[in-house]
């Protein structure tokens, strides 16, 4: 068992790790680009939650800060549809032996939140994009610190999703399992992400969110290791 | 059977000497205890509330620990004892947030107004619940146990976040606690005595409690065992 957990060393395994894990991501992207499922679910999800807010909101005034809250929520449940897809997807058409023989975890793990960053930072610039075009009270005056908590909010939600989509895969009920095991473990990161964005809104100097990066960057540094070294007992049958 | 008895006592006597023990603004017999400003009668709930929500995160770091061992060992009692302490945990997660939004309702008017440490222990019940529900999701036996100690430890490292952030987004109303930084208390001696009676008493009835739980899974995993024998023997 202890064997499996390869985790590269560095020179040339490392070299050899990136060109694998970009393999994996590889393999990955050309799937979803056949099917096109999770793509598709993400936008999908996120244009009906937006809706739903511009209903719920109507001809009301809602404060900035509550706006903020609520992008992220519509982040949150968004890539709760999609994220998850992975994994699952390994599992539904029977190639995580194949995938098992012919890479370490380690690398199997790289790849697939790899893939899992860049569709939920796509999904996070398409949200804000539409949300900032549809909800016109909603404004962001420092901009740097909005970019950097949507580029970290993202690793750290890819980060969180990629584990507990790797535990969920294994389990009976993977649909409503996500949400409910997510939850806890990103809300974190979301009570962070939330004051950073207001932050943003309010006009706050960079120097005020520091603080909210260097939460956010530990939290993936302490995500990412954990998810490294305990994949090995999720994936291994 | 004579241990249980003791156990028994020992909790009445600690509640009723909980209950009962006069409040008092000047000390002067050692049986009385003092009159913390804010909390008054109120404080009463220390002895029963403080002992729970200590338990709720003992025990979950009890059901972890099981957990790595489980992963590293294999063995189902490893995984059993992990089940078991998580149970407990949530028992008495569920416990010290009802005593807690009790006593809020007397304390600060209402039951639930997300003070960080309502907040914390409502994302201590959120992970218990996750726990169980993965549990409940996954039928093999081996792949539940080691995916249930997977996520207890991967929410056992989150769980600082939430110390550190809390009380950066939300001030606490909540009085200071028992073991804080500065190690200030408002106690006297015949008050932290008996919270600390109150605390061997309610580890150790969780550790019966635990220990009752562990050996009724033991025998029906042996059960199960034996019926799965015979029904293939014809």
């Amino acid at each position: 068992m202890s064997e499996c957990i390869s985790m590269p060393s560095i020179d040339r395994s490392s070299a050899q790790w990136f060109t694998a894990a970009a393999a994996i991501f590889r393999k990955d992207w050309q799937s979803e680009l056949r099917t096109r499922y999770a793509i598709s679910a993400l936008i999908m999800f996120v244009v009906s939650t937006i809706a739903i807010v511009i209903f719920a909101i109507g001809s009301e005034s809602i404060p900035s800060d509550v706006l903020t809250g609520m992008l992220w929520v519509i982040i949150f449940f968004s890539s709760m549809s999609g994220l998850s897809r992975t994994f699952v997807a390994e599992e539904e058409r029977g190639t995580v032996l194949t995938l098992q023989l012919l890479a370490s975890p380690s690398v199997v793990l790289g790849g697939k939140l790899a893939f899992n960053f860049v569709l939920v930072l796509s999904l996070n610039i398409f949200a804000v994009a539409l949300y900032s075009l549809l909800v016109s009270e909603f404004l962001i005056v420092t901009l740097s610190i909005f970019w950097i908590t949507i580029l970290l909010g993202s690793m750290g939600l890819a980060a969180a999703a990629t584990i507990i989509a790797a535990i969920i895969a294994k389990a009976n009920t993977k649909g409503t399992l996500f949400p409910v095991l997510s939850l806890p473990i990103l809300l974190p990161l979301l009570v962070v992400v939330i004051n950073a964005t207001r932050l943003a809104g309010e006009g706050a100097p960079f120097e005020d969110a520091v603080r909210e990066f260097q939460f956010l960057i530990a939290y993936i540094v302490v995500v990412v290791t954990v998810s490294q070294l305990l994949f090995d007992y999720i994936w291994t049958d | 059977m004579k241990a249980r008895i003791v156990l028994g006592v020992w909790i009445s006597v600690v509640m009723l000497l909980a209950f009962s023990l006069p409040m008092v603004t000047e000390i002067r017999q050692w049986f009385e205890l003092p009159v913390i400003p804010g909390l008054e009668q109120k404080a009463r709930i220390l002895f029963f509330h403080v002992p729970t929500a200590w338990l709720s995160t003992i025990a979950f770091i009890a059901s972890m620990g099981y957990g790595i061992k489980y992963l590293k060992s294999r063995r189902h009692e490893d995984d059993i004892r992990s089940e078991t302490a998580a149970a407990i945990g949530f028992l008495f997660c569920i416990l010290a947030t009802v005593t807690g939004a009790i006593w809020a309702r007397f304390s600060w008017g209402t039951f639930w107004n997300w003070d960080p440490r309502q907040t914390s222990i409502f994302v201590l019940l959120l992970i218990y619940g996750a726990y169980f529900s993965l549990r409940s999701a996954v039928g093999d036996e081996e792949k539940r146990a080691t995916l249930a100690a997977v996520y207890s430890i991967i929410a056992a490292v989150i769980m600082p976040f939430f110390m550190f952030i809390m009380p950066r987004v939300l001030a606490s109303l909540h009085p200071q606690p028992v073991l804080n930084t500065e190690g200030t208390t408002a106690m006297n001696t015949t008050m932290l005595m008996l919270l600390l009676a109150s605390f061997a008493g309610f580890t150790a009835l969780s550790f019966w409690l635990w220990n009752i739980q562990v050996r009724i899974q033991r025998l029906e995993a042996h059960h199960r065992a034996i019926s799965f024998g015979d029904q293939h023997r014809g």
